[in-house]
């Protein structure tokens, strides 16, 4: 394969154009599996999904099956949810708690840490079966940070805390919520097809450009709850308030904006009601005790949607969301999102949470469905790629200080970083 | 809600399933103003999550868990031609069947029903929502009111679904 660069990078004419082939290729794809998915940390699930040993779940990372699961020593691990003898499925139930896998199969049955326990009639083998090395296989890698696991193939890639880099710090301020340092995914799960290539929902959960135009209805549904939307009021936002977009390194990046838009931690809004406020002033209160007024303020009145590459999105705007997607084909993604909220919160924090959650995000939300719809006029509009070849992406480019979160700083810094992984 | 056999004098079944094939065709026909008229005032709306079928919104997250003045806002929301999701408007068409009236208590009906809902865009294939229906109903002189309105999607995840970004 010749190396061959999908971006046109001009720093010296401030242009940067992107090759609409990466959108819609089934053979970029393939390479793709191979030198993003199979080389990346990929985030299988949190802790707080595994409260007991035994406790599973299986799902698909990265479009392969596993069982994110603990062992009866409350060991972590993730598991290819495919037998060892022909290739079956072995564990068919979303979750559970389970000391074995049996294979429907042939029976073969395995242990909730992986190894092989049980085959039956195995005294036909010849040579006798060796069941140490017939363990279910597992991805390379397996490692978490404060309780975010991620899955590698890549038995060389460095460590999980030193991919992160500066994600760190963002993932930091969505715990500093919880007094304990404890989060939770919250019970039920959104989980939804797009026609779209999947790259185009890392663009989309951090362009802020698109907010006034893709969003309108919900502006409105905020201004119609009490919720003042101020124009801006700077030259060069397109948002009420000013937000940046920020680089943290490894093709990570966040955009960083102050608030506007309410927090169930913890800025009120008329939305939540007047019977919220004196809670959500105890919430604030709690945060400048622990973290001091300046930490507090970074947690209660920043908004900041953080990608990880390449496929882990932490939205912490309207409430929290936690939000992965993978490839199924160059046109379609699948895209699965829960809802993130400290252990400790209140029965009426938790339902605000929970609320303040759908006003936004997820399919039956009010705006999320506009992004999902933006997202497949794309993929349609693609079908002429080939006579309409570059997608332009300069916006803000070569600005000096801060990069704004309506500009393309961001996409861009994931597009020179895809485009770098893929061999260019 | 105690599983009482509802008193055919009170209520029939035939009466329950006019009720719902009424509200059916003003959703089909996106006569959302009209639709609102069925609700009572303290109306409310949801939608399950896939794997949570059975659970509360205030504990679980849900695809949608409306009151009355969320369900306003959301109708305002899916008129407005800036709903791209629903602009140019969905076609829908539901068929409604299995109507069963599971019990009474005062001037509560609660009611069971099965759907299929077919929606269709321009350009894209047939999204096929099946499931269940369960309302609680509120006797109003000859007709009723919709109290609750719960809608349990029978799809292990919304997946090639996409979206609730109409009324289902």
């Amino acid at each position: 394969m010749s190396a061959r660069s999908y971006i046109i990078d001009d720093r010296e004419r401030k242009s940067f154009l992107l090759d609409r082939e990466v959108l819609v290729s089934e053979e970029i794809l393939r390479q793709e599996m191979a030198q993003i998915f199979a080389r990346c940390w990929i985030y299988v699930g949190h802790a707080s999904e595994l409260r007991a040993p035994g406790d599973f779940r299986t799902r698909k990372v990265a479009g392969r099956p596993v069982i994110f699961c603990r062992d009866q020593g409350g060991a972590f691990h993730c598991l290819f949810n495919t037998c060892r003898h022909r290739g079956a499925i072995v564990c068919t139930q979303r979750d559970g708690n389970a000391r074995r896998f049996m294979c429907i199969y042939h029976g073969w049955t395995y242990g909730n840490d992986g190894r092989l326990a049980r085959v039956p009639g195995d005294d036909a083998y010849a040579n006798g079966l060796d069941k140490e090395s017939l363990a279910l296989k597992r991805p390379a890698r397996f490692e978490d940070y404060r309780g975010f696991w991620f899955m590698c193939l890549d038995p060389d890639a460095p460590a999980l805390h030193e991919y992160l880099a500066h994600a760190k710090d963002y993932i930091d301020l969505v715990i500093d919520q919880s007094p304990s340092g404890q989060m939770e995914i919250i019970a039920g799960v959104q989980e939804y097809g797009v026609a779209a290539n999947w790259k185009l929902m890392v663009e989309n959960s951090v362009d802020d450009y698109h907010l006034p135009s893709t969003h309108s209805t919900w502006l409105n549904f905020m201004a119609n709850s009490g919720v003042k939307i101020e124009p801006p009021k700077e030259e060069g936002l397109v948002l009420p308030t000013r937000g940046r977009a920020v680089e943290l390194g490894n093709g990570h990046f966040t955009t960083d904006n102050v608030n506007f838009r309410g927090r169930p931690v913890a800025k009120w809004i008329p939305l939540y009601g007047e019977a919220a406020r004196q809670e959500i002033d105890e919430i604030r209160a709690e945060l400048v005790a622990r973290l001091g007024a300046e930490r507090a303020q970074r947690v209660a009145d920043t908004n900041r949607n953080l990608v990880v590459f390449p496929n882990l999105v932490i939205n912490d705007g309207s409430s929290v969301t936690v939000r992965t997607f993978y490839p199924e084909g160059a046109g379609r993604m699948h895209v699965t999102a829960w809802a993130l909220g400290p252990v400790e919160e209140t029965e009426s924090a938790r339902a605000r949470r929970l609320d303040a959650f759908l006003t936004f995000y997820g399919p039956g939300g009010f705006a999320t469905p506009d992004d999902v719809e933006a997202l497949e006029l794309v993929q349609q509009g693609l079908a002429n790629w080939s006579d309409d070849r570059w997608s332009e992406m300069s916006r803000g480019m070569g600005k000096e200080g801060d990069q704004l979160n309506s500009d393309e700083h961001h996409l861009r810094i994931f597009w020179r970083r895809w485009n770098e992984l893929m061999g260019a | 809600m105690t599983a009482q056999i509802a008193p055919q004098t009170l209520v029939t079944r035939a009466e329950v399933e006019d009720f719902l094939y009424r509200e059916a065709t003003l959703l089909d026909e996106w006569r959302l103003d009209e639709w609102q008229e069925l609700l009572t005032d303290d109306a409310s709306y949801y939608v399950p999550s896939n794997d949570q079928p059975q659970s509360d919104h205030h504990r679980a997250l849900f695809l949608v868990a409306d009151d009355r003045e969320r369900i306003r806002q959301r109708v305002i929301r899916i008129l407005d031609p800036n709903c791209h999701a629903e602009f140019p408007k969905s076609r829908t068409r539901r068929m409604i069947s299995n109507v069963r009236i599971l019990g009474i208590e005062g001037d509560l009906i609660a009611v069971a029903a099965n759907f299929v809902c077919y929606r269709f865009r321009r350009y894209e294939r047939i999204r096929e929502y099946v499931g269940a229906y369960r309302y609680l109903l509120r006797r109003e002189g000859d007709t009723f009111r919709i109290k609750e309105r719960r809608v349990l999607i029978d799809a292990h995840e919304l997946g090639a679904l996409g979206s609730v970004s109409f009324i289902l």
